[in-house]
């Protein structure tokens, strides 16, 4: 286990590299310049003299050739400095650090949602399957991966706003000060971006389950007079998690892909407004800082996700 | 084996062989109706000027966000322009991005996943190195940041960057797949006598390898069609996407359209539906598809 518990951790670090060396360079190969964003937009461009430009460059780096800028840049990121924005100049640590606390909320929040309905749904669903109760969780979770997050988000605000005049706060309560104001600010979002997330859930779950009931052991389980019940519960649905847990953890990470598009609907100031921002600001501290965030918050759920392979299932540690 | 080699003194029922098209209707009545739907929405986009009853640009200050009516079946929005037909056009862009995209992202996809497994060693692990680089990025994030290094670069009305960035994410998903089918195949016995034979690489590869990997690649595509349309409306509604004035549903929900919640839900209602309708077919066809053609493929 432990041997096993090292090669993983060890093969992380190449795709980390690999991630900030591919964002670092593709960065650099872009038309926009951040200096020329950030100049045009304070003087709309007019009598800019070149030194300015130059100088404004050479304070934030860019005059220094590629490989310089990347060694110094990754030489500070491994002692967690990760520089200054190129747009608001404030430590890119503190800009993501004051926006984490709401996108990592709704991302819990909505992941809560997912598996309290996943479980019950896919199971359900395996059960009774072809039967209506099948066919309308079916109908259920595949339009839930059809329908974007970011208009559901849409439509409950429509519908909130219609029924009860609620409209987006503009600003966002801590949990520490108001957890009712806050949980009632952030359902909506967790709910239009919870949507997607327990729809592939509970189609693996459903899936997941089918494939078991099939095995052996359930055919003993029931020959040996267990009922239904129990075979569903201990025999069944213990077994059918390993897949589900996967595709909850790896979905996890894909949220703070759905949360990128749903923030700007809600008028959440979160991480993925942030990146949306820096992009639109060409801010490129900000873009590879983020990049690299959300890369690394895959690699490691991809990481515990292995690890619980190797704790529920036995036959995985030793291979 | 045709009815004629059946012997004759058992008497059970030759299934009848249909046509690989009914066949496919009759079997997965949930994938024929995606299949409708998507037809229906590729005859529209293609007669989009003769189908919708406005020109999808023109301003009409008369009618400023006028509800559904007889004239404006789903109203209009704050320019006047009819929604109807910016949904019918928005149809276009959405099959048109759709399409080439997936189709861009399956094909190199593919074609990078039996490479990977065909030649093994060195080769497959370097790939497999940048995919897993690749795979480490939410999709929509990796767009993005596409987005972000190429800019807009329109050709013939098309947003050729756009198209790269959709379908750019797939890569890494598309090759998973078609290698994991590629590796299974490399180690048939089939492939070994042709080795023995003699033949050359690329023979082995196109005539033997991919087209037993064309059931995965047709599968991926049509999921990655659905994706296509949900990466293209995502970006748009960010405003890195399709630009103004071209008709998008993505873009038909950004900007203005969340200013007038109260008085014009219709602006945000219709393209939204549209969006769903058109993911929902093509993941209900995908769906079926997979099922009809190999079962044990997991997307």
């Amino acid at each position: 286990m432990l041997r096993y518990t090292i090669h993983r951790i060890l093969l992380m670090i190449p795709t980390l590299l690999g991630v900030a060396i591919l964002v670092f360079f593709l960065l650099r190969l872009m038309p926009g310049d951040p200096v020329a964003t950030m100049l045009l937009g304070d003087a709309g461009g007019a009598n800019i003299s070149k030194e300015v430009v130059e100088a404004e460059r050479a304070r934030l780096g860019l005059d220094k050739p590629l490989y310089i800028q990347f060694f110094k840049w990754m030489g500070g990121v491994l002692q967690g400095d990760f520089g200054y924005s190129m747009w608001t100049g404030q430590p890119v640590i503190y800009e993501i650090g004051i926006r984490l606390e709401l996108s990592l909320q709704v991302a819990i929040m909505a992941t809560i949602l997912a598996v309290l309905l996943a479980l019950p749904l896919g199971t359900l669903s395996a059960i009774f399957k072809d039967t209506w109760i099948d066919q309308s969780i079916r109908v259920f979770s595949i339009a839930g991966l059809a329908v974007p997050s970011f208009w559901l988000g849409m439509i409950v605000i429509l519908l909130l706003l219609t029924y009860f005049s609620w409209i987006p706060p503009l600003t966002f309560t801590s949990i520490w000060e108001n957890p009712w104001e806050n949980i009632s600010q952030l359902i909506w979002p967790a709910l239009a971006v919870g949507y997607r997330y327990s729809a592939v859930a509970t189609r693996m779950m459903r899936s997941s389950i089918l494939e078991v009931l099939q095995e052996d052991y359930i055919r003993t389980a029931r020959a040996k007079g267990v009922m239904e019940r129990l075979v569903v519960a201990r025999h069944a649905m213990r077994n059918a998690m390993l897949p589900v847990v996967t595709v909850i953890g790896l979905e996890f990470a894909f949220l703070i892909g759905g949360l990128v598009v749903t923030e700007q609907v809600f008028n959440l100031n979160g991480i993925g407004k942030l990146f949306v921002q820096a992009v639109a600001r060409s801010d490129f501290t900000m873009i590879q800082a983020l990049v690299l965030l959300v890369a690394v918050f895959f690699v490691l759920i991809n990481f515990v996700i292995d690890m619980l392979y190797a704790l529920l299932d036995p036959r995985i540690r030793y291979r | 084996m045709s009815e004629a080699t059946m012997p004759t003194a058992i008497s059970y029922k030759v299934p009848k062989r249909r046509h690989p098209v009914l066949q496919f209707m009759v079997q997965q009545p949930l994938g024929a109706a995606g299949l409708v739907i998507i037809v229906l929405m590729g005859v529209c986009a293609a007669f989009a000027p003769w189908v919708s009853p406005y020109d999808p640009l023109a301003v009409d200050y008369g009618a400023m966000l006028a509800p559904p009516s007889a004239e404006h079946w789903l109203g209009t929005d704050s320019f006047g322009r009819d929604v109807l037909s910016r949904v019918i056009y928005g149809a276009r862009t959405a099959l048109a991005i759709g399409f080439i995209a997936s189709f861009l992202g399956s094909t190199v996809g593919a074609v990078i996943g039996v490479a990977s497994a065909y030649f093994g060693g060195k080769t497959d692990l370097i790939i497999q190195g940048i995919m897993d680089v690749l795979l480490s990025f939410p999709i929509i994030v990796l767009a993005i940041t596409v987005v972000a290094v190429l800019g807009n670069n329109v050709v013939l009305g098309l947003d050729v960057n756009l198209i790269i960035a959709i379908a750019i994410p797939m890569l890494p998903r598309v090759e998973r797949v078609v290698r994991a089918s590629a590796l299974a195949i490399r180690e048939l016995p089939y492939i070994d006598a042709a080795r023995a034979a003699g033949y050359s690489h690329t023979r082995i590869i196109f005539r033997h390898i991919i087209p037993n990997v064309v059931a995965p690649y047709l599968i991926m595509l049509t999921a990655f069609v659905a994706q296509a349309i949900l990466s293209e409306a995502s970006l748009s509604f960010l405003g890195l996407g399709v630009t103004e004035p071209t008709p998008s549903w993505g873009l038909m929900l950004s900007g203005s359209a969340a200013d007038f919640y109260q008085q014009a839900p219709w602006m945000i209602v219709f393209p939204g539906i549209a969006i769903s309708l058109g993911v929902f077919a093509f993941n209900l066809f995908g769906d079926s598809l997979r099922d009809w053609l190999d079962p044990k493929i997991k997307i």
